[in-house]
C-alpha cells in the first residue's frame, strides 16, 4: 500500500510484471478454460498479423523464448553452439509442455533460424499446426501486397480448418480498430518516456508492453491506458542521464535486468527496437471505403512497415532512418545491443554504424543472449559511454 | 600440410571446366573495354539464362569466396572485414567477399573483377543473401533489383508463389535488367538458352544416377562440386555447358564400364568400402584434406544435398523453354535450400535408400544457418527412419579457424570404424 501511495503506477506495473513473466502461460490456460472452443495462436518475433487471429476468435500469443527464467536442458541438444538462444528456449518451452495450450504456432520469415524452427516444430509437434508466414520483400501493393493478402487468407483458411471461427469482414474491422487503439496507447507511452524519461523508465515501458503478449488488443489497451494515466500522476525525480536509442534487439530479447543495468549506468533509453512487432506498422491501419480489411492489413504492412533488419530497404541508405530518429527524438547517442549469432542484426550493424558516423552520432556496442546473467561489464561499458557523451558529445 | 589444388589428379572434363572459367574471368576483366555489362548475383535461384540473353556477364560472389577459401586467401579477407567492423558471428562468405573487395577485388584466378553494373538480388532459401547485397550496395554506385522467392514451407510450390515471382520478373526484374543492358529482352533468345539448360541438366542427372552403380564411378560431394560448377554458375544455358556435361557423362560411363571408381586427389578409387550420403556444404579451406579423410578410408559419397542447392534436377525439374518465366520461377522455388526441414529429411532418406548408402554424414557449417539450424534433428530423424548410422562434424565454409583438422579426422575415423564393425557384424 505504501508503495502504491508513493507511486500511483505501482499497482498496474505489478500486474504487468506478472503477465510479462508468465512462462507457465497461466493467463493462456485461463483463456482456454473460459473459451474451450477458441484456438490459441502462438507467434514468434518479430511481427504477426494479430488482428487477423483475433478476428478468427483466436488468442494471439507472442512467444519471445524463455529469457533468463528457464534452465535449458533439452533445447540445447537440438542446436549447435553457434546458433542464437531463442530457438533453444522455445524448443524447451515446447518440450516441457508449457506451450500445450498453444494450438498453432506462426513462424514469420525473418531469418533462417526462425524459418527452420518452423520446420522443426512440424516434426516435433505433429499434432499442432505450424504455419510459416512468408512476409513479402516486394513492396509494391499490386505485387507484394497481393501476395501477402493471399498469405493472410491462406493462414485464415488453415486456422478455420483447425477450428477457428470463419473469417468475417466485420470481425476483422473490429479487431483492426482494437489494434489501432493499442498502438495509439503504445505511441502515447513512447511519447511520455521520450519527453520525460524519468517519468517512465524504459524497463517499465518494456514490461507494460510485454504484458500484452498473451492479451487481446482490447485488454492490452486497457492496461496501457491505466499505466499511462497513472504515470502522468507520478512525482518525478530527475536524473542527469544521457539520452540513448537502443538498437539491435531484433527478435531475441535482452533480460530485463540488462535494460535496468543500462539505466543504472546513466542511460535514458528514449527509443528502442524491443518487441518490434508492436510497432512494426507505423501509424494506424486504415481501411478504405469498400476495401476488404484483409487487403488493408496487407497494405499496412507494405506501405507503413518500419525499416528493420528483416525488411529489404531498396530506396534509402541503410541506417538513414536510425540517424533521423536520433535527431528527431533527440538522443545523444546509440547503443547497439544485438543477440549473439543474430545474423540480421549483426549484418545490419556495420551499415547502421556507417550512417551514424556520417552524422557524427556517437555509438557503442555489445552483444547479449536472452539468458545473459552477468551485467557488470555491460554496465561499465554503458557508464563509460554515458560519461564520454556527457563530456564530449558528438566527439566521442 | 595442405596440398595445393595443382598437385591433385583431375579428369579431362575438369580441364575443360578450368578453360571455361578462365575464359569467363578474362571476359570479366575486359568487360569495360568490350562494353559488356556485369551483373553480380547468387547461385541458388540464379537467373543465368536471363542474364545471358541480355548479353550481360554474371559474377557470383559465393563462388569467389569459396575459391578464395580453396586458394588460402579467405583468412586475410575475413580479417580485413572484421577489422572494418563485421561481427565474428556472421557468415564468412560475406566477410570474405567484403574483404576481397577491400583488398582490390582481384578474382581467384588473379584477374581484376569489374564493379557491378547491376546487383541482381535473386536469392533462394538464405536471408543472408539479402543482407549481403545491402552491404554491397553501400560499396558500389549501381542499381539493385530484388527477386523475392517465397519459401516452400509446406513442401510444395503453389500457383500463388509462381505468380508472385512471374509478376516480379515481368514488372520489376526484367525492366531493370533491360535498362542496364540497354536493350529489350528477346524472348526467343531466352527460350534458346532454356532449351540448352535442359540438355545439360539431362546429362547431369545421368551423372548423379551413375552413383547407384557399384562401385560408384563418381564422388557425389567432393567430385560433385566440380560437376555442378558450370551449371550452377555462369554457364547454364550455354553451348559450353552442354559440351561439358556430355563429356563428363561419357567419362563417367566409361568408368562405370571398367568398374573404376571416382577420381580423387590421389588418383582413381579402387576400393569402395563405404557408400555415404552427405548433408551440408563442404569446408573450402581444407577441401582436399577433408576429401582425403574419406578417400583414404575407401568412403565414396554417392549423393549429397549441397550439390542440389542450385537445382534439384534429379527430382525431375528441367528448364522448359515453352513457359520461360514460369520455368524460371519453378527453378528458383525448387532449389534444395528452399525446401523445408521435413522435405529435406525426406530427400536425404530417399538418397540413402536409392543409392544404397552405408551411412550418412552431416557437415554442419557455422556460417550457414540456412543449412545448419535443425541438422541435429535431421540426424535423429534419419537414423530413426532408416536405421543407417549418421555422423556429425562441424566446420565452416571459408574461415580456417573453424576447421579442426585433427578433431574432424578423429571423428571420421571413429565413424568409419563403426561402419566397418556394423558391416562385419552384418556379414556374420
Amino acid at each position: 500500500m505504501i508503495r502504491e501511495r508513493l507511486d500511483p503506477a505501482a499497482e498496474v506495473l505489478a500486474r504487468a510484471e506478472v503477465l510479462a513473466d508468465d512462462l507457465e502461460m497461466r493467463s493462456v490456460r485461463a483463456f482456454k478454460e473460459a473459451n474451450p472452443t477458441a484456438l490459441v495462436v502462438g507467434h514468434m518475433p518479430i511481427y504477426a498479423p494479430r488482428p487477423l487471429f483475433e478476428a478468427l476468435g483466436c488468442l494471439p500469443v507472442a512467444i519471445f523464448g524463455a529469457g533468463d527464467q528457464l534452465d535449458i536442458i533439452r533445447g540445447d541438444s537440438y542446436f549447435q553452439s553457434y546458433i542464437c538462444h531463442i530457438p533453444r528456449s522455445t524448443i524447451e518451452l515446447g518440450l516441457s509442455g508449457r506451450l500445450e495450450s498453444v494450438d498453432a504456432m506462426v513462424f514469420p520469415s525473418i531469418c533462417d533460424v526462425i524459418r527452420n524452427l518452423g520446420g522443426m516444430w512440424k516434426l516435433l509437434f505433429p499434432d499442432r499446426l505450424s504455419i510459416y508466414l512468408d512476409l513479402p520483400q516486394n513492396f509494391d501493393s499490386a505485387i507484394g501486397g497481393r501476395f501477402y493478402a493471399g498469405e493472410l487468407r491462406r493462414i485464415a483458411r488453415e486456422l478455420e480448418k483447425k477450428g477457428a471461427k470463419p473469417l468475417q469482414a466485420e470481425a476483422l474491422l473490429l479487431a483492426i480498430a482494437d489494434e489501432n487503439r493499442r498502438r495509439e496507447l503504445i505511441t502515447e507511452l513512447d511519447a511520455l518516456r521520450r519527453e520525460d524519461p524519468s517519468r517512465v523508465r524504459a524497463s517499465e515501458a518494456y514490461t507494460v508492453v510485454r504484458a500484452g503478449a498473451a492479451l487481446t488488443a482490447r485488454a492490452h489497451a486497457d492496461l496501457l491506458d491505466e499505466f499511462v494515466t497513472a504515470a502522468k500522476q507520478r512525482h518525478v525525480r530527475h536524473f542527469d542521464n544521457v539520452r540513448v536509442v537502443l538498437c539491435g534487439s531484433f527478435c531475441e530479447q535482452p533480460p530485463l535486468a540488462l535494460i535496468r543495468s543500462l539505466e543504472k549506468a546513466g542511460c535514458d533509453i528514449v527509443d528502442d527496437d524491443f518487441q518490434l512487432g508492436w510497432r512494426m506498422i507505423e501509424s494506424a491501419i486504415e481501411v478504405r471505403d469498400g476495401e476488404d480489411p484483409v487487403d488493408a492489413l496487407a497494405r499496412a504492412y507494405i506501405e507503413q512497415g518500419r525499416p528493420t533488419a528483416s525488411r529489404y530497404i531498396a530506396d534509402e541508405i541503410k541506417g538513414a532512418d536510425l540517424a533521423r530518429r536520433v535527431r528527431r527524438l533527440p538522443a545523444d547517442g546509440v547503443i547497439f545491443a544485438a543477440a549473439s549469432f543474430c545474423d540480421p542484426a549483426l549484418l545490419d550493424q556495420p551499415m547502421l554504424e556507417a550512417a551514424l558516423r556520417q552524422q557524427n552520432i556517437p555509438f557503442t556496442s555489445f552483444k547479449f543472449a536472452e539468458n545473459t546473467g552477468q551485467f557488470q561489464v555491460i554496465r561499465e561499458q554503458a557508464g563509460a559511454f554515458s560519461d564520454a557523451v556527457k563530456l564530449w558529445g558528438a566527439n566521442v | 600440410m595442405a596440398i595445393a589444388a595443382t598437385d591433385v589428379s583431375k579428369d579431362r572434363s575438369q580441364a575443360r571446366q578450368k578453360r571455361m572459367i578462365a575464359d569467363h574471368f578474362d571476359k570479366l576483366e575486359h568487360a569495360k573495354e568490350t562494353g559488356k555489362k556485369v551483373v553480380y548475383t547468387f547461385v541458388p535461384g540464379n537467373l543465368t539464362e536471363l542474364i545471358d540473353a541480355l548479353g550481360m556477364l554474371p559474377v557470383l560472389p559465393e563462388i569467389n569466396a569459396l575459391q578464395s577459401g580453396m586458394r588460402k586467401k579467405s583468412a586475410e579477407y575475413i580479417a580485413e572485414a572484421e577489422k572494418a567492423g563485421h561481427s565474428e558471428d556472421v557468415c564468412t562468405y560475406v566477410k570474405c567477399d567484403i574483404g576481397m573487395l577491400k583488398s582490390g577485388n582481384v578474382s581467384p584466378t588473379g584477374t581484376r573483377l569489374p564493379p557491378p553494373d547491376l546487383l541482381l538480388l535473386s536469392y533462394t532459401g538464405c536471408f543472408t543473401f539479402m543482407k549481403w547485397f545491402e552491404l554491397l550496395k553501400q560499396e558500389y554506385n549501381c542499381p539493385v533489383v530484388m527477386l523475392h522467392v517465397p519459401y516452400q514451407a509446406d513442401g510444395m510450390i503453389t500457383d500463388e508463389m509462381r505468380r508472385y515471382i512471374v509478376d516480379q520478373l515481368e514488372q520489376v526484374v526484367i525492366p531493370a535488367m533491360e535498362q542496364v543492358a540497354g536493350k529489350k529482352l528477346d524472348m526467343q533468345e531466352l527460350e534458346k538458352r532454356l532449351a540448352l539448360s535442359a540438355k545439360a541438366e539431362d546429362d547431369l542427372v545421368a551423372v548423379w544416377e551413375s552413383a547407384r552403380h557399384r562401385p560408384s564411378p563418381i564422388d557425389g560431394y567432393f567430385g560433385g562440386v566440380y560437376y555442378i560448377g558450370p551449371i550452377f554458375s555462369a554457364f547454364r544455358g550455354t553451348e559450353d555447358a552442354v559440351h561439358y556435361y556430355r563429356e563428363l557423362r561419357e567419362e563417367v560411363t566409361a568408368r562405370m564400364a571398367t568398374g573404376e571408381g571416382p577420381t580423387t586427389p590421389d588418383g582413381p578409387t579402387t576400393n569402395e568400402k563405404f557408400r555415404i550420403v552427405v548433408e551440408g556444404p563442404p569446408n573450402w579451406t581444407h577441401f582436399y584434406d577433408f576429401w582425403r579423410m574419406f578417400s583414404r578410408e575407401g568412403a565414396t559419397v554417392v549423393a549429397s544435398t549441397y550439390t542440389r542447392v542450385g537445382g534439384l534436377y534429379d527430382l525431375g525439374f528441367r528448364h522448359d523453354s515453352r513457359r520461360p518465366l514460369e520455368t524460371l520461377a519453378d527453378y528458383c522455388l525448387g532449389c534444395y535450400t528452399n525446401m523445408n526441414l521435413p522435405s529435406r529429411i525426406d530427400l536425404i532418406e530417399q538418397y540413402i535408400k536409392r543409392y544404397d548408402a552405408d551411412g550418412f554424414l552431416i557437415n554442419s557449417v557455422k556460417s550457414c544457418n540456412s543449412f545448419s539450424v535443425g541438422q541435429l534433428l535431421v540426424l535423429r530423424e534419419l537414423e530413426k527412419r532408416t536405421g543407417v548410422p549418421g555422423g556429425f562434424v562441424e566446420s565452416d565454409l571459408v574461415d580456417p579457424r573453424y576447421f579442426g583438422k585433427a578433431n574432424i579426422d578423429n571423428r571420421l575415423q571413429s565413424y568409419f570404424q563403426m561402419l566397418e564393425g556394423k558391416k562385419r557384424k552384418g556379414a556374420q
